[in-house]
């Protein structure tokens, strides 16, 4: 196999989710001086991007998702370390929470499983995740996101509560704020002052990106 | 085990020797821009073409849900409850996590209504039982607690039964208007779940006989085909003694595969309804021929 035959391949197996082909191509890959960027950069990443396009154009389905998502998380286990190793910079780090008096999951698990396969470190805070609790999460992992998911009408007001924490902690300005949940809306989340809202879990990891490189971009010296 | 909702002048029944009582979702502006920013506005046209949509599909209940980011979710319920009760005579769930919302929906309710929902939180018992027994209402029971939403069906049934002391001791609620949720959650996050919910359903059975109902359109979340999976697990829960579900009542698909059910499980003598519908259908089909 030529190196541009495995990445082909790599690229292949991920897209279809095939987790144990994925994690031995990524060994075969880095036995064959495949650096982790290349099989992360030229693979991994591209094949989650196209599920998450096809996922958004109605040809993909939850479940493709998820197992394309796993697979990736699989071969990252493997590469983070070594690209922790080169200096490479991170794509990003995100603290996931439900928020307090809350205890639905499953939509925020599906958007932890779409970001850890986009290559971001995602840092799960779980369900009933107090403002307290976000606050020195942000102070411990200083990450360049914290989505805050809320199922329920009546816990969606947790959100202001969060932000008004960070403020308070003087941290609202580091870390970029996203929020999402069934009852969101983009209009709720302008209102209680957040950086960004998705409707599903691939168009968050897309708008993740734009507002971490839209940051990154104001942080470059002029 | 009957659980018996009204409206001013019509009784709806559930029970295990009941037709299966579809509960008609539609009215319910979640994932719907276009009508939240319609009931922000305080219009509320849209509803009344819900409810005949859901009314010709065959829905028994309906299902009134005013959630609305940024509106006054409790004016909106009074509204619609008095719009919808002026367009039908079927019974209606009010559908709320806000307490405000649910009691000033049930002032405004004539008749007895079904409250969705309850947990198993101590918080929410303490706020809603008092409502539904004031109000003489039937409520649904999910059982999550302030922990998790569990996995596990003897833990839901746990839950179950703590709702059930709960409202049936403390509030003197009958046992006959609680009606548990046994969790329908999204398959295609884990197709293992549709095995749980199966299970709880025929363990709630077994150990309280109480009525149950569920959010049917979750289970088909994320997947193609949606009506088929939906219209396959319905019979399934049904055969295990799931007596009622909050479901998509426009869709023939699923609506007849209940129907079907109730034929097959013996809830429809003589199919009596099934043939019935069949001439009805056959009678609109040559009308719309000729």
């Amino acid at each position: 196999m030529t190196p541009q035959e495995l990445l082909k391949q790599l690229y292949d197996d991920t897209l279809v989710g095939n987790g144990p082909a994925v994690l031995e191509l990524t060994h075969t890959g880095l036995a064959m001086n495949l650096g982790p960027e290349a099989l992360l950069y030229e693979a991994l990443i591209p094949a989650l991007e196209e599920v998450g396009a096809r996922f958004e154009r109605g040809d993909f389905f939850v479940p493709e998702m998820l197992i394309a998502g796993k697979a990736m998380a699989g071969a990252l286990e493997v590469l983070r370390p070594l690209l922790a190793e080169t200096g490479a910079e991170s794509i990003g780090t995100v603290v996931m929470g439900t928020v307090k008096g809350d205890v639905h999951d499953i939509g925020k698990n599906l958007v932890n499983i779409m970001f850890e396969g986009a290559g971001f470190q995602v840092i799960d805070l779980g369900v009933q995740v107090a403002p307290e609790k976000f606050v020195d999460a942000v102070r411990e992992h200083s990450p360049d996101i914290i989505g805050f998911s809320a199922f329920l009408t009546t816990t969606m007001p947790m959100f202001k509560a969060n932000i008004n924490a960070l403020a308070k902690a003087g941290l609202r300005d580091q870390v970029i704020v996203m929020v999402g949940g069934a009852p969101v809306t983009q209009e709720y989340a302008d209102v209680v002052g957040a950086d960004g809202y998705a409707a599903d879990a691939s168009a968050a990891v897309v708008r993740a990106k734009e507002l971490l490189q839209r940051r990154r971009r104001a942080a470059l010296p002029a | 085990m009957h659980t018996v909702l009204s409206s001013a002048n019509r009784t709806v029944t559930i029970g295990h020797d009941q037709p299966f009582c579809v509960i008609g979702e539609r009215i319910n502006p979640t994932g719907r821009k276009l009508f939240q920013e319609q009931l922000r506005r305080g219009d509320l046209s849209r509803v009344e073409i819900d409810v005949a949509e859901q009314v010709a599909g065959g829905a028994m209940v309906l299902d009134v849900n005013m959630g609305t980011p940024l509106a006054d979710e409790a004016a909106l319920m009074v509204s619609a409850v008095k719009l919808v009760q002026s367009l039908t005579d079927l019974p209606l769930c009010l559908d709320s996590s806000i307490i405000e919302v649910l009691d000033a929906g049930l002032a405004a309710y004539r008749g007895k209504a079904l409250v969705n929902s309850v947990t198993a939180e101590d918080e929410r018992l303490a706020a809603i039982l008092p409502l539904v027994k004031r109000h003489g209402a039937a409520v649904i029971g999910l059982p999550n607690d302030e922990r998790e939403i569990p996995d596990d069906p003897r833990r839901r049934v746990e839950l179950a039964g703590k709702i059930i002391d709960v409202a049936t001791g403390r509030y003197g609620i009958p046992i006959e208007d609680i009606v548990i949720d046994p969790l329908a959650m999204p398959i295609g996050a884990d197709t293992t779940v549709g095995i749980k919910t199966l299970e709880t359903i025929a363990l709630l059975r077994e150990k309280f006989g109480v009525n149950m109902t569920f959010g049917a359109s979750n289970v088909s979340f994320g997947m193609p085909d949606r009506h088929t999976l939906g219209a396959a697990f319905l019979p399934m829960a049904i055969a295990a003694g799931l007596t009622s579900a909050i479901m998509d009542a426009r869709s023939p698909q699923i609506v007849r595969s209940v129907k079907a059910a109730d034929v097959l499980l013996d809830h429809d003598p003589w199919g009596s309804a099934w043939i019935a519908a069949h001439r009805a259908q056959q009678a609109q089909a040559q009308q719309a021929g000729t």
